[in-house]
């Protein structure tokens, strides 16, 4: 079986106690799963196996229900983000002028998928909706630089100015 | 009483009746997908769907209660074109590969695309190719046949409280998986297969053993021995044609013998010699302040989900291996020596009502002398098929016995199948050693019948002992944590993995939903089992004479070191996930 390849996980004491703090504020709660999940996103940025084992151990939900819910919500993410976040407008406008090729490439150059990071937590991955630089399309979005008018070549050259 | 109508027919039925229930009391079958009787009835696959006169929708009938003076139509043409659609679509997304699937002629989505008139694919679309998962030794699960009905799901989670699987990702992608799509060899999957039991088409099955049975069938150096748990009789011929609950031990035997194995063994004996063990175990904790209550250990769901999930009742649990392994080891060692046969040439199959005998008889712990005590397991349902596959006229056999020199089993070994029959056959051994001469009582019918947790307490030899029964985890698990709790208190427990216990094991021939509808399954075959037990001339484990000349020929006494070493076992504890 395939399994979700992950970043290593590294979460800190202090983390732990936050997080274990907000699964007791919950427990025996209806319907608490979804809170507590938002809570560890918000302490640890994503919600790797370890951080959803310990929510499914606190509140006596299985694992699996748990990851049910995490990958059914787009809100949650399985993975950290980079230090470099990627966003490649998925729009109407960069649609049609091809950025799904755009993704693609960047995709095939860092050997990941959308939603997920670099195993080096250099380049994290995110298709995004219309960020409103339309005359510019196809765009993609590297943290604070904008990118604009792209063919498929200019991704490598981009992506290699990034340390 | 409720009075309705259901396509113009004036009907009345019990309050709480669902629409489904009412319409099939009065001979109307409405299709359905995701309801399974008492496991799975949440309304979501929209193939029961009716008109309710009035209503602004269509109603899932599964879920819908019968209200006084409504007006029902069942088979209406806006409720039959709703309904084909909705199987089209499934069909879009689904591996159509009938011929070669293991639940061909057997499929539930297979009789809706007949009895709905599906004559064509007129939706083809893409179609996600998933992995299969075969790396658990009991199940598989193929997802290309998933219907994502989650009657698995429902079992799983909400009937055996293990949660293993669940609906993840959503949309055109979401699948039925364990969590991080890991496979169910690395979950806390208990192996159980109800899931495979409750599955409507062909995504789970059992892991199919039956080549590697065949193999050493045909070489000429191998000494091939089978042995057949209680359950199997109680079910194996609905696979060809008997009713429901009728025991075919005589024909299976016979079968048996004509695939080719070398000696036909019956675990009831092996069922007869946990008796004498467990008996013992349980006799001595209770004398001299052992721990207490002490747990059965039989059923190997079980045992890993008691692994998982309540690691602080593992020295609760039977040191006693399961029967099957028990009589392994016994042939293995005392058959062996007695008739002169090099044990390593000997392989031993087991013929089950679980899958989870697979993930058992691979525990490392089940070996002595780096011999396996047992080489191969097979479901029920294997069995069948190898039948069918060798030419065999089933119903056209003779009634033959097991071979000698364990021909004859006790009827307490039978009812091991059944929810209760090791408990009851536990004290049948118990009260006689205790009370110190054979006493004239033989059935307990406070053990029996398929109440989810059975409780007495009966007095032995002027003791109180308090005992309980629990078939299905979920109410394995409630009766736990009201131990756990200090609320209850006992000195002795019967827990079976599935519910009914083996007669309704995950190795069992499948039922579709709507035999679940008509037949009370566990009922109707541990009914079977009961009436065999009735009827043997041995109805104790301890008055069975093979098993007094095994004890006097190779083991001295229950719970002696030779007995230790063969017929007991460790547990480990395991991560809750």
């Amino acid at each position: 079986m395939e399994e979700k390849k992950v970043v290593p996980f590294n979460g800190t004491k202090e983390q732990e106690k936050q997080l274990l703090e907000v699964i007791e504020s919950h427990k025996g709660q209806d319907g608490a799963a979804i809170p507590v999940l938002h809570k560890a996103q918000d302490i640890y940025g994503y919600l790797p196996i370890e951080v959803q084992t310990m929510i499914a151990e606190g509140l006596n939900i299985p694992l699996a229900e748990i990851y049910g819910i995490v990958t059914f919500y787009t809100q949650f993410s399985l993975n950290p983000k980079g230090r470099y976040q990627i966003g490649v407008c998925l729009g109407t406008a960069c649609y049609v002028k091809g950025s799904g090729d755009i993704l693609e490439k960047i995709k095939s150059i860092l050997g990941i998928d959308v939603g997920e990071c670099t195993p080096d937590g250099k380049f994290s991955l995110d298709a995004t909706r219309c960020i409103g630089a339309c005359g510019l399309a196809p765009v993609m979005t590297i943290n604070d630089d904008v990118y604009g008018r792209l063919v498929v070549d200019d991704v490598e050259d981009i992506l290699g100015k990034y340390e | 009483m409720v009075n309705l109508k259901i396509n113009g027919q004036a009907v009345s039925v019990p309050e709480g009746y669902t629409v489904l229930e009412a319409a099939r009391e009065v001979g109307i079958d409405i299709p359905t997908l995701c309801y399974l009787k008492d496991y799975s009835e949440t309304g979501s696959c929209r193939m029961c769907v009716v008109e309710i006169v009035g209503a602004r929708a269509l109603q899932a009938a599964c879920v819908y209660p019968v209200a006084e003076g409504i007006e029902v139509l069942t088979h209406s043409p806006k409720v039959k074109a709703a309904r084909k659609s909705t199987l089209e679509l499934l069909l879009s997304n689904h591996d159509r590969k009938c011929l070669t699937c293991i639940r061909n002629k057997h499929c539930e989505l297979q009789t809706l695309s007949e009895e709905l008139g599906v004559d064509d694919i007129r939706y083809e679309g893409e179609i996600i190719k998933r992995e299969i998962d075969d790396l658990s030794p009991s199940i598989v699960r193929d997802n290309n046949k998933c219907v994502l009905c989650r009657r698995c799901v429902n079992v799983c989670k909400n009937i055996q409280t293990v949660g293993a699987i669940d609906a993840t990702e959503r949309g055109f992608k979401t699948q039925i998986a364990c969590a991080f799509n890991k496979s169910l060899a690395d979950s806390n999957c208990v192996n159980c297969g109800q899931c495979i039991a409750a599955c409507p088409v062909g995504a789970l099955k059992e892991k199919d053993n039956t080549a590697a049975v065949f193999e050493e069938i045909a070489n000429p150096d191998k000494y091939v021995i089978v042995q057949t748990a209680p359950a199997v009789r109680a079910a194996l011929g609905e696979e060809f044609g008997f009713e429901m609950g009728t025991p075919v031990t005589g024909k299976m035997a016979a079968a048996l013998r004509r695939l080719g194995f070398d000696k036909v063994f019956d675990t009831d004996t092996g069922a007869d010699i946990t008796i004498m063990e467990e008996g013992t175990e349980f006799i001595e904790r209770l004398n001299n302040g052992g721990k207490l209550p002490l747990i059965t250990s039989c059923s190997p769901g079980w045992i890993k989900f008691c692994e998982h999930n309540f690691p602080d009742f593992l020295d609760n649990l039977s040191s006693c291996k399961s029967p099957h392994q028990m009589f392994g080891a016994v042939i293995k060692s005392y058959y062996a020596e007695k008739h002169n046969i090099d044990p390593k040439k000997i392989c031993v199959v087991s013929v089950m009502p679980c899958v989870a005998k697979k993930f058992e008889s691979s525990r490392e712990e089940m070996e002595f002398n780096k011999l396996r005590d047992v080489d191969i397991v097979i479901s029920t349902r294997e069995l069948a098929r190898m039948i069918k596959q060798a030419g065999i006229k089933f119903e056209k056999l003779p009634d033959e016995k097991f071979d000698a020199p364990f021909e004859e089993a006790s009827g307490a070994g039978v009812i091991f199948g059944a929810t209760g029959g090791v408990m009851e056959a536990a004290l049948r051994t118990v009260a006689d050693v205790l009370e110190g001469k054979s006493i004239d009582q033989i059935d307990y019918h406070a053990v029996r019948g398929t109440e989810g947790i059975k409780e007495a307490t009966l007095n032995i030899a002027g003791k109180d002992v308090r005992i309980a029964v629990a078939h299905g985890l979920g109410n394995a698990r409630k009766l736990l944590e009201s131990i756990r709790s200090g609320e209850k208190n006992y000195e002795f427990i019967e827990i079976m993995a599935c519910p009914g216990g083996c007669v309704t094991g995950g190795g069992q021939p499948i039922c579709s939903a709507k035999e679940y509808m008509d037949h009370d399954v566990k009922a109707e075959r541990a009914k079977a089992l009961y009436t065999e037990d009735a009827n043997s001339p041995v109805r104790k484990s301890h008055e069975n004479p093979d098993i007094k000349l095994l004890y006097s020929e190779y083991f001295e006494k229950p719970g002696s070191h030779k007995a230790h070493e063969l017929l007991h076992t460790t547990y480990v504890k395991r991560k809750r996930f």
